[in-house]
């Protein structure tokens, strides 16, 4: 297609040719908050500044925003019409990993739960 | 063209065929290229994730062999982090020299990344070696096994994304910075910022998690 | 210098394997003995195995899926044939070591190599004609995809010849597939051969994905397109979501055989339902990747030969993605048995279930199609008309293996694999033999022949319902599956039923075969000079059949559903258009010389010739780099050539846009 083709265009992420904001600023800002979610962690996980229990939560919380930062600052994911193929992907894809990771870690504890160890049977038969 | 203008050629033209909405007829070749290239990202990221669930279920079966609490280094790990983080920030520096056509300055934050990066494969190389020289290797347990899978995996993908930067560098130098080339690294920086992607995942849940 | 490759891997000791390789390799030699004699190798080289024109790709597939049901069907005899001789005090003729071999290479084939090419080449052909534009989005991808997925069919009959395949299932589970328990090449063969195939498989996905979405004709918004494009799109993007982890999946288990891991292993510390539930994790997704695209068939099929459209399109797409969503939920249902507590199989059952009701609603719209219609009982609607009733019974079977009490009882049964044939069978396979119908003359620019398209259709649903029902009783009566030995007299008559039925089908395929035989003998009679023989709505038959190179010389610009149906009601224009010049990819044998390498590679691997697998890798890397490199990869046809090529073709009532 001929033309401004980008105004009848989706935008495809990390596009920022003609993004008015794109710029050094962008990536600065996105580095800068990256790097205090890393370091905040760290501290997180080293130090009891979270009740115990709670730093697991607190780590994912953590690294949620952090990829949040990443997505946003660095690959431009943003909520324009634009946009919504990028975002309809990411969030089937997102969809899918918690499926894997969640559904997995539910099922294997629930069967380690529910049957005999190896170690078990072996003792039962002396 | 302004903002201003490129919002009155917008809203001047039917609204099926704006931004969004599919009517538009076929995208260009840069828009359709980086989308299929996002969604081969989606579909690494969904391959990651099946390796993070076996080490999340594995992690625990150390079969009377070393932990992680024993085995993992946390000052290293940090310095890995920032490595590629900031090689990340790199990146994005020379992603935007290349759009404005600066083939000098592209080439200048390619080889930062690049030293970042090679960095962050180096640190690890290190770790992985040591683990193994003290009989902690993939083959001692299936927490093992698993580690060394899921970060090694993110590990070949770092040094596939070096060797693949050392030849998009090849063809700047001699092609210039054309379109298909621009395409490429528009590619190659979405490979990039995955990986780190990746990364974050990969430090909360293998070694802060496995540590605390 | 050769790994563990010797002589003894040809089965000189063994009359079945050798018996069958023997007549292969004959079939083989002569084919390429006939191509150098009659000198096609240019024409084949430059024409199709060069080709990244998704027309050509998409007839390549078909090949392969219809040849390799051949090879699956095969299979499918001896297995049928075994149990109805083996009772009792007869051992039959099949030991077990081949039995096993025999049932695992059945499925194998048929879902990978078989049922996957089929709809694939389905899509591949049909697709981008429907949105209207020129090809796929990356069509040298394309080529690669398709050739991967012929060099996992490739090894897994190498397997055949030299040495011997996996003894472990479909689903090869560790323990038994480990190194400790299957220490040969079979599994080796299996994994490598998937693997390979399903690089392909991910490799399209991620083409079709950008192709629905990005690559439309102007003013085709979503809610405009074919529903056979909506669920191409729902299949894709499963694709893209799964394989990952079949992937994944087999990468652990490759790394327990090969490095000495411990991810399955009995020993420290590996966890075997681990396997079990990744590897279903991808499983069961992949039976909707199966049949969205069927079903996408049924939706063109029922309209065009009732003469309307499609009965609630909105409700239709919402279907299609309520199950591309849903299906990815629902796999612990194949495991139910393996000591899950209440709660996780309740929740699994109740989505199983759950998943029913979009597929209802599906039902519900072709009926409501047909409703009123004008129903022209053409091939292609005969098997849409036994899909609605041989499906719905199949899936009313799913929904009652869904209840876990049930499956606790039934799993694993000889009714649970009558369950599934009923619904591949009667849903995937019909909908390939529909569509493969449907298109045909789009391809090939004749019809088929419909008196054996008919014969060959009645076969095929008589004889599925002489073979399986019997097994449903089976089921019931406690038979389990892949029982080489029937210790229980009393199922003999349901098993001879059973054979009967295969031999009905086999009948239906030589129907088949005879239809294509006679179809081309007398092609000129069935010609398809409009390019629209059945009188369609859709905009591939808005083309010549078959269609040129560029597809369309100027893409049309759609406004409504059913495009090219409007463009018809609203009077075709004979003006002739403005032409401008086309730009379409050169050829390329990357995919060829991928493949080449992908094989030997996966060979290498298998036999643990490692100085070969190392060439095969490095030769992967260097052909990325050279094809990396070029960015002359399109050739112009210039407008004078396309207003010649269009002049040529025209004819009264072609449309010419």
């Amino acid at each position: 297609m001929k033309g401004p083709d980008h105004v009848f265009d989706d935008r495809s992420p990390g596009v920022e040719e003609y993004e008015p904001t794109a710029s050094y600023w962008s990536y600065t800002a996105g580095v800068g908050l990256a790097i205090l979610a890393t370091i905040a962690s760290f501290i997180v996980s080293q130090t009891h500044l979270l009740w115990p229990p709670g730093i697991p939560v607190g780590l994912v919380v953590l690294a949620f925003a952090q990829i949040g930062v990443h997505l946003v600052f660095f690959l431009h994911l943003g909520s324009g019409s634009d946009n919504t193929n990028n975002i309809l992907a990411l969030a089937f894809g997102v969809l899918v990993v918690a499926l894997v990771i969640g559904g997995s870690i539910w099922i294997i504890a629930n069967l380690n739960e529910n049957t005999m160890h190896l170690n078990e049977m072996t003792q039962m038969h002396g | 063209m302004t903002t201003e203008t490129l919002d009155r050629i917008a809203t001047a033209v039917p609204t099926e065929l704006a931004r969004g909405r599919g009517g538009g007829g076929p995208a260009s070749k840069r828009v359709v290229v980086a989308y299929g290239f996002w969604i081969f990202i989606l579909s690494d990221i969904i391959m990651f994730s099946a390796l993070f669930a076996a080490y999340a279920v594995l992690a625990g079966n150390t079969a009377g062999g070393p932990t992680g609490r024993e085995l993992f280094n946390l000052h290293k790990v940090f310095i890995e982090t920032l490595c590629l983080l900031l090689s990340s920030y790199t990146c994005g520096l020379g992603a935007l020299s290349a759009e404005r056509r600066q083939p000098a300055r592209f080439l200048f934050f390619a080889a930062l990344t690049f030293v970042l990066g090679a960095a962050f494969v180096v640190i690890e190389a290190t770790e992985f070696a040591g683990m193994v020289e003290q009989g902690a290797g993939p083959t001692r347990s299936a927490f093992l096994s698993s580690f060394f899978t899921l970060v090694g995996t993110h590990g070949a993908h770092v040094t596939c994304g070096l060797l693949w930067l050392v030849y998009l560098t090849a063809q700047v130098m001699v092609k210039g910075l054309t379109a298909p080339v621009l395409r490429r690294l528009l590619c190659w920086s979405l490979f990039w910022h995955a990986l780190d992607i990746v990364w974050i995942g990969v430090m909360t849940l293998v070694y802060l998690m496995g540590v605390g | 210098m050769l790994g563990k490759l010797t002589w003894a891997a040809i089965p000189f000791n063994e009359p079945l394997p050798l018996l069958s390789a023997v007549v292969i390799l004959i079939v083989i030699f002569a084919l390429l003995a006939l191509i150098t004699i009659k000198g096609w190798w240019p024409y084949l080289w430059n024409e199709w195995v060069t080709s990244v024109d998704h027309k050509r790709i998409g007839v390549m597939y078909m090949l392969l899926g219809l040849v390799m049901m051949l090879r699956g069907f095969s299979d499918a005899i001896m297995m049928r044939t075994q149990q109805a001789i083996a009772i009792g005090p007869s051992q039959g003729y099949l030991p077990p070591e081949h039995y096993d071999q025999v049932f695992s290479a059945h499925g194998v084939i048929m879902i990978f190599f078989v049922a996957m090419p089929l709809v694939i080449g389905l899509m591949n052909f049909v697709v981008p004609l429907q949105l209207g534009v020129r090809d796929v989005a990356f069509p040298t991808l394309n080529s690669v995809s398709f050739w991967l997925t012929a060099s996992g069919a490739l090894l897994v009959n190498a397997s055949l010849v030299i040495g011997n395949f996996a003894r472990t299932t479909w689903w090869n589970y560790p323990p038994l597939s480990e190194l400790a328990f299957s220490p040969g090449v079979g599994v080796d063969y299996y994994l490598w051969s998937v693997q390979i195939s399903g690089i392909g498989t991910l490799l399209t996905g991620i083409n079709f994905v950008a192709t629905i979405l990005k690559l439309r004709a102007p003013g085709m918004t979503y809610f405009r397109m074919p529903v056979f494009c909506w669920t191409a799109l729902a299949t894709n993007m499963m694709i893209v979501a799964v394989f990952p982890i079949l992937t994944a999946t087999f990468m652990m288990l490759l790394l327990d055989r090969y490095l000495g891991m411990h991810f399955f292993t009995n020993d420290a510390g590996g966890n075997q339902m681990m396997y079990v539930n990744l590897f279903w994790a991808w499983g069961h997704p992949e039976v909707y990747i199966l049949i969205l695209p069927a079903f996408g068939v049924y939706s063109e099929v029922v309209a065009t030969f009732s003469g309307k459209g499609l009965f609630s399109y909105r409700s239709m797409v919402l279907a299609t993605l309520g199950i591309c969503v849903l299906s990815t939920m629902v796999w612990l249902h194949h495991f139910f048995t393996m000591g899950a507590g209440a709660d996780v199989n309740a929740f699994f059952g109740m989505m199983s279930s759950i998943i029913a009701v979009p597929t209802g609603v599906k039902i519900f719209n072709w009926l409501f199609t047909m409703y009123r219609g004008r129903i022209v009982f053409t091939t292609p609607m005969l098997y849409s008309i036994g899909f609605m009733v041989t499906f719905v019974i199949g899936g009313l079977t799913g929904v009652l293996l869904a209840v876990p009490p049930v499956d606790f009882v039934l799993h694993n049964s000889a009714f649970l694999v009558a369950h599934f044939h009923n619904v591949i069978i009667g849903g995937v396979v019909f909908g390939a033999f529909a569509g493969y119908n449907y298109w045909f003359p789009k391809v090939f620019g004749f019809t088929l022949d419909e008196r054996w398209g008919k014969a060959g259709f009645w076969c095929w649903l008589v004889g599925f319902w002489l073979a399986f029902t019997p097994l449903y009783v089976l089921g019931l009566m406690g038979m389990t599956r892949r029982l080489q030995h029937i210790p229980d007299p009393s199922w003999r008559p349901w098993l001879l039923v059973a054979e009967f039925g295969a031999i009905v089908i086999f009948c239906g395929i030589l129907c088949q075969i005879a239809q294509l035989y006679v179809s081309i003998r007398t092609r000129e009679q069935r010609r398809d000079v409009t390019g629209d023989p059945w009188n369609g709505r859709t905009l591939e038959w808005a083309t010549s059949s078959p269609p040129p190179a560029y597809n369309f010389a100027v893409l049309p610009k759609v406004e409504t559903i059913d495009a090219f149906w409007e463009m018809k009601r609203r009077g075709l224009s004979t003006a002739e258009p403005a032409y401008e010049a086309i730009e379409v990819p050169r050829n390329s044998a990357t995919g060829f010389v991928t493949a080449f390498f992908a094989v030997a590679t996966g060979f290498a691997l298998i036999w643990h010739i490692w100085w070969m697998a190392m060439v095969g890798v490095l030769a992967a890397a260097l052909i990325m780099l050279v094809s990396g490199w070029s960015d002359e990869r399109e050739r112009e046809i210039t407008a004078t050539e396309i207003a010649q090529l269009e002049r040529n073709r025209l004819v009264p009532g072609q449309p010419a846009e």
